[in-house]
Order: structure tokens, then C-alpha cells, then sequence
């Protein structure tokens, strides 16, 4: 076991990546001569030079195509997009050609490429660079989505997206990066398609991925204090979702409650709801909550932008609530 | 110049013209069977710029990636995509050379490096980058060749490219195919500088400008700059003025233009322009060109029927190739 912060697990993971395999090589905006935006790959230009480090301009669509093309060529590129919000520039080249190539030529080109985003609230950085827009690219066929939550993913998730075929976007929550937890190199983590059981509990299953995690993990122990039994269920994979999973876990616990960090309308909060709606309506003994972030464009002041995203304090009352009503019911 | 020459013999120019007949007289097919109901959903003809195609194409090796527009039926023949599989494509049958899955705007044929068909307007030059980039990487001694309009040129994604192929000294061949008209708009209205090799030009890329009518020209031109690509000199460019014959689509009245400037170009077209000085120096006369027109036919008729005999792909593929392996939502 050792101690690693989440930026040093995603670096470890690259690193690990570039070493094994001559056709990774990383590109972005200012990851080589500056670090990284969030210093994720600060060093890697001097470790494995400027053929395999590249700094692009500020053109995403541009960069962001020509990892396209390079993975239909025979390279396994990993792109990094400074935020989830620039992603927005480079929207027609992850959806018309990095999902749709592969099924439009019948299988003939295909589109092994990574792309790496920082994105998520808590860091004042406002209304243009602090959003959670994970739910978009689930929303489209052709590409998967992962969102690691826990150290060993951030360490080892790479990997798999780098093996898969299909063009992945893995998205990093910028509380994470400074976030130091024990990680045993010696244990494998769980394939990248599967929901994990974080925390098995009876009484309520707590739904969340990527920076909601561990917020969810001290909303189960709150919860023990109050006698209550929580699972956490971590959606790993936003898509393919593994929807099995969040049946399962609703026939053992019989509550659902959804943590996003992004908006409620329209979202991934939005898809699991409707899931057990369809799938497991009858092992429901509560409505569905869902805590989710606030309707508005992220604001400034501190005060407000923790008023807009799940806090655990949110959460622990969400699940009460729904406890407690059960109980009402009951008694 | 020495490659251009060595190229210029009788036979060479006979089939260069047989070339482009072929894609004429494929694309006048096409009109019928669009009428016909056979081909459906968008089409766009490539008549009056088949010079452009069939030109490129004589510099490029086999080993050279392709990426063209939604209107790229002439560059997947001078490629040597089969009639059949054209047809096939946009019958929606599963020997099209996409499987029936894209149609007109997504002919693909990954065995011949020919990687679309890409209907976003600018879309596959960044794509061009990559893989540009993807055989630098690889020391592989390969050019890319992209084709688009003038249109594309508005587009971000085409000044993006034209920064990167030169800031990374990539082996790419920007074919642009001025045909005047973004659909239907006129150069005049959508350019500030309609000089459009000039802003190529600008991020030092070697561009000229040149008649995409002359087929010989295209040809001699895209020689030079494919010798000087894979002699490391970095990307060229080649903005090709050319004229579209046809509407924009198969739903286009024309009222941005009017018929004699139609005719007009007409008169200059690629094969009246090669036919004409093929025929004023005795090196070809009516009867053998007609021969060729006849031969064309022929291989038309036989791909359209042998294209309609094929198979319509089953429901239950519907999920194939979403993913490489099938993801299961249930």
C-alpha cells in the first residue's frame, strides 16, 4: 500500500501507458512545456520528449480530429481537453466522426482513441469551467464513458480505455486531483463496463460516479450512525451503463437515491430514474430522490457554487427523509 | 516537371479521358435512378469537376490515405471502388462498399485507404491531420490526400488544420475544389478573400491556385507536389477552380445562378477541354470516344443490375459495428 493523490494515479497511468506501447503518445493544450492545466502530466516532456508529448494550439476540434485520425491510422492516442467545457469546440468530431465512423463504414474504421477531460465544480472557476457534462456524451451511441471515483480506477482505468477498440472519454473531477488515498498496486480493478459495489449495505442503495463518490461513501457512514444501512453503488461507466446493477442492487435495498452533479432535467439522474421505473418499479418501497446540481450556470461566490452541487449534508437528508417515510409507512 | 512528362503519352491521355467519362456518364446514371427511387436520401454529382479526381489521383500510391466530401462518387471510382459497390452503397445494399450503412455521402473502402465520404462541411481535415500524423509517427513515406470545397474554407476546422498540418510539417495534400458555390452561395458573399490558396498561403503553406478544368494541369500539378511531400517539404496546396454542372443536390432550382454561366463553363469542361485537343491533334476521333462513352454504359448497366441483385442487411444487424464488440443496454 501506498499513498498516491488522485493527479499522481492519473499520471502513473499515462506513464504507464507510454511506456508499454510505442503507439500512445499524449496531446493537448499545454500539457508538455507548462505540465498540464492541472499538472497532471508535468514532467512527461522532459521523460519521454516532444514526439510523444505534444502541445497543440487552442484548436480542439482540430486536435481533437487529429487524434481521430491518428487512432484510424494506428496510433492509440490519448487526448486531453483542458476542461469539459472546451470539449463543447470539439463536439463535431466526437460525435459525427469519432462515433459514428465505425458504424457508418460497416466496421471498417475504427476509432481507438482516449480522451482525458477535467471537469466538476468546487473550485470557484465559475460558469464556463465548472461543469459536469458527462451526461451528454453518454447520451451517444459509439462512444463510452468513464468516470473513475476511486484511486484505483484513476490508476488503472487508462489502461483498459487504451485496450478498448472504441473511442472512450474518461473524465477526472477537479476535487479529485489533490485527493491522497492508500492504493494497493497489487490489486486489480474490475472491468471497465461494470458498476461496482463500493459499500454493500440493506436499507437504501446510493447511486453516484466519479468526484460523487466519496461524498456518498460519508453519507453511508452518517447513516450508520443513525442506524441505517446504506449501499453505495459506483456507475463507473456511464455508458454502456450498467443498468443491471442498479436493478440488483434496488432488490436488495428497495430505495433508490441519485447523486449528480450535474443538472437534474435531462441528465444521467434523469436515465437511472427511468430505469427503475422500467426494470424495477415493483421492488421500489419509495419514490426515487435525486440529489443533483442546481439549474443554473455555476456562479462565482463560494457560498453559492456549494449551494449548487450535492454536499453530504444534502444527501444524509435526502436519505432520511426517504428512510424515515418508509417508516411512517410501516408503522 | 520530369514525372509530369514521362506521363504524357498518347495511351495515358486516352485514359485519363476514359476515366473521366466513366465518372460522367456514372453520375448521369445516378440521376436516373434517383428519380427512380433506387438511390435515395441526399445526392451530389461531381459533373464538370472530374478533372480534379482523376488528376490527384495519378500521384497517389496505394498507400496513400483518402478523405473526400459528401460528393465523392468521382473520387472513389478514380480510386478503384467498383461501380458495383457504389451502386450497391446507395441502393442500400449490404455489397455497397460501406454495407448499405452510409449511402452517397459515406463511401468508404478501407482495403484502398479510401476513408470517406464525410458530410460535415470541413469535418474530415482534422481526420487528415491525424492521420497524416499517425505515418509520420510510423516513418512510413505516405501522403494524405483530402479533398474539399470552398466551402469548408469558412469553417474553423480548415483554419485549424491548415495551422497544425504546417506546424507539424505533415505529409498532407490539400485538394481544394472551387467550384464557386458553398450550395448556394456564391464565393462573393461568403469570402472576404476569395483568393482561397492565399489563406493557406498565409501559414506558409506552398499553395497555388490552378485550372481544375484542365485534367493534365491537375495531374502535372499534383505530381510536384507529392514528390515534394514525400521529399519532407510539408503539406501543399492545391486550390482547383472548377465548376459544378449539376445543382448542389437533387432538391436545388438553381435561382443563385443563371443558365448562361452554366453554359459557359460548360464549354470548358474537363472532357469537351481533353476531347477537343485530343481530337484536334489527330490522337483520338469521334468514334473511339464514343467507343469509350459505349464501354462506360456497359459497365454501368452490368453494376446497377448486379448492384440491385444484392442483399438487404438484416434487422438484427442493426447493433453491429456500433461498437467493435456489441454493448448490451438491456
Amino acid at each position: 500500500m501506498t499513498e498516491l493523490s488522485y493527479r499522481e494515479a492519473f499520471k502513473a497511468g499515462i506513464v504507464e501507458a507510454l511506456e508499454s506501447d510505442p503507439r500512445v503518445f499524449i496531446m493537448g493544450e499545454d500539457i508538455g512545456d507548462y505540465g498540464g492545466c492541472y499538472a497532471v502530466t508535468k514532467g512527461l516532456l522532459e521523460k519521454f520528449g516532444k514526439a510523444r508529448i505534444i502541445d497543440t494550439p487552442l484548436a480542439e476540434s482540430g486536435f481533437v480530429g487529429a487524434g481521430i485520425g491518428a487512432a484510424m491510422g494506428g496510433m492509440r492516442p490519448i487526448v486531453e481537453i483542458m476542461t469539459v467545457n472546451f470539449s463543447l469546440l470539439a463536439l463535431d468530431q466526437i460525435i459525427n466522426n469519432a462515433a459514428t465512423l465505425r458504424h457508418m463504414s460497416n466496421g471498417q474504421v475504427g476509432v481507438p482513441l482516449v480522451i482525458r477531460m477535467a471537469c466538476g465544480a468546487g473550485k470557484q472557476l465559475a460558469a464556463q469551467h465548472s461543469h459536469s457534462f458527462e451526461g451528454f456524451f453518454a447520451h451517444v451511441p459509439g462512444l463510452k464513458v468513464l468516470y473513475p471515483g476511486t484511486i484505483a480506477d484513476a490508476r488503472q482505468m487508462l489502461k483498459q480505455a487504451l485496450d478498448d477498440p472504441d473511442p472512450t472519454i474518461i473524465f477526472e473531477h477537479v476535487m479529485l486531483y489533490n485527493r491522497v488515498e492508500e492504493y494497493d498496486e497489487h490489486q486489480a480493478i474490475e472491468e471497465m463496463h461494470k458498476a461496482v459495489v463500493r459499500r454493500a449495505g440493506r436499507d437504501l442503495s446510493i447511486f453516484t460516479w466519479g468526484g460523487n463518490l466519496y461524498k456518498a461513501m460519508e453519507t453511508a457512514e452518517q447513516l450508520k450512525k443513525h442506524g441505517h444501512d446504506a449501499e453505495v453503488v459506483d456507475l463507473r461507466c456511464l455508458r454502456p451503463l450498467d443498468r443491471n446493477a442498479i436493478i440488483e442492487s434496488v432488490k436488495r435495498t428497495h430505495k433508490a437515491l441519485i447523486v449528480d452533479e450535474s443538472w437534474k432535467s435531462v441528465g444521467m439522474s434523469a436515465e437511472i430514474s427511468a430505469t427503475l421505473a422500467e426494470e424495477a418499479l415493483y421492488y421500489l418501497d419509495a419514490p426515487i430522490r435525486r440529489v443533483c446540481g442546481q439549474e443554473v450556470p455555476f456562479p462565482y461566490p463560494e457560498h453559492l457554487e456549494m449551494a449548487c452541487i450535492p454536499q453530504v449534508d444534502d444527501i444524509v437528508q435526502a436519505a432520511l427523509e426517504m428512510l424515515g417515510a418508509n417508516e411512517t409507512a410501516k408503522g | 516537371m520530369a514525372n509530369h512528362k514521362t506521363h504524357i503519352t498518347r495511351e495515358h491521355l486516352h485514359y485519363l479521358l476514359t476515366e473521366m467519362i466513366r465518372i460522367r456518364r456514372f453520375e448521369e446514371a445516378c440521376v436516373g435512378l434517383y428519380n427512380e427511387q433506387k438511390i435515395r436520401g441526399f445526392l451530389h454529382l461531381y459533373n464538370g469537376e472530374e478533372a480534379i479526381s482523376v488528376g490527384v489521383m495519378q500521384a497517389l500510391t496505394e498507400q496513400d490515405s483518402i478523405l473526400a466530401t459528401y460528393r465523392e462518387h468521382g473520387h472513389a471510382l478514380a480510386r478503384g471502388l467498383s461501380m458495383t459497390s457504389l451502386f450497391a452503397e446507395m441502393f442500400a445494399k449490404m455489397e455497397g462498399c460501406s454495407g448499405g450503412r452510409g449511402g452517397s455521402m459515406h463511401l468508404f473502402d478501407k482495403q484502398k485507404r479510401f476513408y470517406g465520404g464525410n458530410a460535415i462541411v470541413a469535418g474530415a481535415l482534422p481526420l487528415a491531420v491525424g492521420l497524416a500524423l499517425a505515418d509520420k509517427q510510423q516513418n512510413r513515406n505516405n501522403v494524405t490526400c483530402c479533398f474539399f470545397g470552398e466551402g469548408a474554407v469558412a469553417e474553423g476546422e480548415f483554419h485549424e488544420s491548415m495551422n497544425l498540418a504546417k506546424l507539424w510539417q505533415l505529409p498532407i495534400l490539400f485538394v481544394c475544389e472551387n467550384n464557386l458555390y458553398a450550395m448556394g452561395t456564391a464565393l462573393a458573399i461568403e469570402e472576404s478573400n476569395q483568393q482561397i490558396f492565399t489563406k493557406a498561403a498565409s501559414y506558409g503553406i506552398a499553395a497555388q491556385q490552378l485550372d481544375g478544368m484542365n485534367v493534365v494541369d491537375v495531374e502535372a500539378a499534383s505530381h510536384l507536389a507529392c514528390q515534394a511531400i514525400r521529399n519532407g517539404a510539408g503539406p501543399q496546396f492545391l486550390e482547383c477552380r472548377t465548376y459544378r454542372f449539376r445543382g448542389h443536390s437533387m432538391f436545388d432550382s438553381q435561382q443563385y445562378r443563371d443558365k448562361d454561366e452554366i453554359k459557359s463553363w460548360q464549354k470548358k469542361g474537363p472532357i469537351v477541354q481533353l476531347g477537343h485537343w485530343l481530337q484536334d491533334n489527330h490522337q483520338i476521333d469521334a468514334a473511339q470516344i464514343e467507343q469509350i462513352e459505349r464501354e462506360a454504359d456497359k459497365e454501368i448497366e452490368a453494376a446497377v443490375n448486379a448492384a440491385l441483385a444484392g442483399r438487404d442487411e438484416p434487422v438484427g444487424d442493426l447493433f453491429k459495428h456500433v461498437y467493435a464488440q456489441e454493448v448490451n443496454h438491456d
